[in-house]
């Protein structure tokens, strides 16, 4: 066994996934010919051997699975998956002024799917049935005794406790993420748009024509747009994340700094923009920098400006003012985490560089900054992502405007990539082309993520500050 | 002698600059919360002042027309209200359960299939929440939990996908040391007793973070309630009611209105924040420092 996995390691990914099958199949076979009759009625019916050599709880699990299977195939789950090449034939039509709804195309492609999901869950848990069926008759055959009923149910609190924590969270993760995300995958090599809404109307499969669109230069392509959104997604995050990163360090160091009294006065203080939700003091803070704003108002009166500034109609001026804002948001998380982490630092560092006669700069240059850097790699790229889909911010602020007549899809000035993606879905009902920007959202992502994730210095070298 | 009081002179300047640059900072970060609370006072009363927006914070005449009228019965607001607080500490409560059983399952327990799972949830995550907004609506619609049913469907959809959000708690549960377990184990304790009266208890501060988390998102969220709430005036959130009060009421003069209900919702979770700040501090950092 042993040289056969070290063998397997070797081999391509594809070859070794062959090779386990055909291990797979050939140990199918195997338990058949050598099984006996209980075991062989369990490759109909599911976990009947268990339950005929006692292990009643085990086997009466499977069996109650088969049968919900089966069940849900045959009242539910059958009828769509049939039409899952088509995503249904039958137009919705009205006869003598009531209307004869048709195929439903979206319950097709999600139950479909929910089916074809259910279908590989039962194959995997039949080949479960035969291991389990193998290994109980090996057991018995070697004059061991099998694990009763109670201590099977009570081993759901010990060793297979594991089972018991990640059985609700698992699921909900499969109906409430996976099953959607598949579903929208799907949707973006499909026709589903505003012309073709469930269920008054149908939609199909059209390949791989969404991203031809997305990639498309010309006067209605979506190209040019995609181009900007994704650039400015791209310059926001880095800015949104390094600028906060710095300004934050600095105020975490100037509150440390030794001689400055309440300093918790001073943490609190910038604290209350974590504390009051965002779309309370994002709202409000959008108003202040409107033409009629307080700014405004202000720079007016005091004679400094002729005609108010356009902080949200101009587009570069909007990108500034979202970036500048977000410093105010930012700096307060950074501030916080910054000051638990400067305490690390050892003392000792410092005082050895000040008899080396290093000046404070020097030191900030060459032991806080290499340290918090090194530390604190990770965050900074889960910050990164997480201000690529930095909704709250952008949609609070302008919702993703000034509109631009230049862009397809109604994007605006400011767009993210996710804040465009709300709009295509709510405003437009552009399905489809929604679905294939949530594609591109995930690959830059992904990208990003594993090639920094690589070249974190926490990453090569754990030790590092240790 | 000399050289001393020069130094004394140096560090007494450079004090006093970081207290000018403290205070500087100090005053733009409370700014909009000072003119959110004066505008609050502002009446919107047309024969008493404007409830638009105007060049200037301090109301001419501070009156308390806007909490009359946001706490009276011309609007739903005190329902509003009370549907953001029913959600956000039912989701509280139950994310933090699953978050919890999550945590300790990856921390502790090796299984088959344990890194798969992790890295699955890890690409997972990397889509856009807003993706699969439709998908979620109609799956929410088949149960009946739009609209009318709105309350119970978003703390479902809130629920449902926290187990994804481990890696603070486990990162917390990581650092417990595993001798403790091991050790209770051998005395006999099952893993469901050693979860239960050792690693719980000793996980205080992670219990307060992942629920004041859990507690504060709900107040914001707009997206999604904005959503499956579509056109159903009684199941909308705070957020939800208040953003259109600013976007589409505007014209009306909403915005000291919006002023009001926004320092009505700003209090307590506000409060509930500061003094709860210690947990939430040691949170961040120590997620922070795990990634």
């Amino acid at each position: 066994m042993s040289s056969d996995n070290a063998s397997n390691s070797k081999q391509n990914p594809v070859s070794r996934f062959f090779s386990i099958l055909v291990n797979d199949l050939k140990e199918i076979g195997v338990t058949f010919k050598e099984g006996d009759w209980k075991t062989k009625l369990s490759f109909l019916i599911m976990g009947i051997g268990p339950i005929l050599r006692g292990q009643t709880l085990r086997g009466l699990m499977y069996l109650v699975v088969e049968i919900l299977f089966f069940v849900f195939l045959g009242a539910f789950g059958g009828k769509y998956f049939s039409k899952l090449g088509t995503l249904g034939v039958i137009e919705t039509t009205k006869k003598r002024r009531k209307i004869v709804y048709g195929d439903h195309s979206f319950l097709i492609l999600l139950f479909g799917l929910l089916t074809l999901i259910f279908i590989v869950f039962i194959i995997f848990l039949w080949r479960m049935n035969i291991k389990e069926n193998r290994k109980e008759e090996l057991a018995l055959k070697q004059g061991k005794k099998l694990p009763g009923n109670r201590a099977d149910f009570m081993s759901l609190f010990d060793s297979n406790f594991d089972k018991t924590l990640l059985a609700l969270p698992v699921t909900g993760v499969f109906a409430f993420t996976v099953l959607p995300i598949i579903f929208m995958i799907c949707v973006a090599f499909t026709n589903y748009d505003a012309t073709h809404q469930a269920p008054t109307k149908l939609f199909t499969w059209v390949g791989l024509a969404n991203f031809k669109n997305l990639f498309s230069f010309g006067k209605s392509g979506f190209g040019s747009t995609f181009v900007s959104v994704l650039l400015w997604t791209l310059v926001w995050a880095f800015l949104a994340t390094f600028i906060d990163y710095f300004l934050g360090i600095a105020v975490a160091i100037l509150i440390n700094k030794k001689g400055i009294k309440f300093k918790k006065f001073w943490r609190t203080c910038l604290v209350m923009t974590i504390a009051i939700p965002q779309f309370v003091s994002l709202l409000y803070v959008a108003k202040m920098f409107d033409n009629a704003g307080i700014i405004n108002a202000t720079l007016l009166k005091l004679g400094i400006i002729k005609s108010a500034i356009p902080f949200w109609t101009n587009p570069w001026l909007a990108k500034i003012t979202i970036v500048v804002v977000n410093i105010w948001i930012g700096i307060p998380y950074l501030m916080l985490m910054a000051t638990g982490l400067l305490m690390n630092i050892p003392e000792d560092l410092y005082e050895s560089a000040k008899i080396d006669g290093a000046t404070p700069w020097q030191m900030f240059k060459n032991i806080t900054m290499p340290y918090m850097l090194f530390v604190t790699g990770p965050y900074l790229l889960t910050s990164y992502t997480g201000n690529l889909n930095n909704f709250n911010v952008i949609y609070l602020l302008t919702g993703g405007g000034p509109k631009s007549m230049s862009y397809a899809g109604g994007a605006g000035g400011t767009d993210l990539l996710v804040t465009w993606l709300y709009k295509m879905t709510i405003n437009d009902t552009d399905y489809k082309m929604a679905a294939v920007i949530g594609i591109m959202v995930f690959v830059v992502t992904a990208i990003i993520m594993l090639s920094v994730y690589r070249m974190l210095p926490s990453v090569k070298d754990e030790e590092g500050f240790q | 002698m000399a050289k001393e009081t020069s130094m004394k002179k140096k560090r007494a300047i450079s004090n006093a600059l970081a207290y000018l640059a403290l205070t500087i900072i100090v005053i733009i970060w409370l700014f909009p919360f000072v003119g959110l609370v004066l505008g609050s006072f502002r009446s919107y009363l047309p024969e008493v002042e404007y409830g638009g927006i105007v060049g200037y914070i301090v109301p001419k005449t501070f009156s308390l027309d806007n909490y009359r009228f946001v706490l009276g019965n011309e609007t739903n607001f005190k329902r509003w209200y009370l549907n953001t607080v029913i959600i956000a500490t039912c989701v509280s409560v139950l994310q933090t359960i699953i978050v919890l059983c999550v945590s300790y399952a990856l921390s502790r327990m090796r299984f088959y299939g344990r890194t798969a799972l992790m890295k699955f949830w890890l690409v997972l995550g990397m889509f856009p929440g807003f993706l699969t907004m439709i998908c979620l609506y109609f799956l929410l619609k088949q149960m009946g939990l739009t609209q009318a049913g709105a309350i119970p469907g978003l703390i479902l959809v809130s629920v449902a996908s926290s187990g994804m959000g481990y890696y603070v708690c486990k990162g917390y549960f990581d650092t417990i040391p595993k001798a403790l377990d091991e050790a209770a184990r051998i005395d006999g304790a099952s893993r469901a007793r050693v979860f239960f009266t050792m690693t719980l208890p000793m996980s205080k501060p992670i219990i307060i973070y992942t629920m004041l988390v859990a507690f504060m998102a709900p107040w914001n969220d707009y997206v999604f309630a904005s959503y499956i709430a579509f056109g159903h005036d009684k199941s909308y959130n705070v957020a939800v009611s208040m953003y259109r009060w600013m976007n589409t009421g505007d014209y009306q003069g909403y915005f000291t209105r919006f002023c009001a209900g926004g320092v009505l919702v700003a209090i307590p979770v506000t409060l509930l924040f500061l003094f709860l700040q210690k947990y939430y501090v040691e949170g961040v950092t120590g997620g922070a420092v795990k990634g």
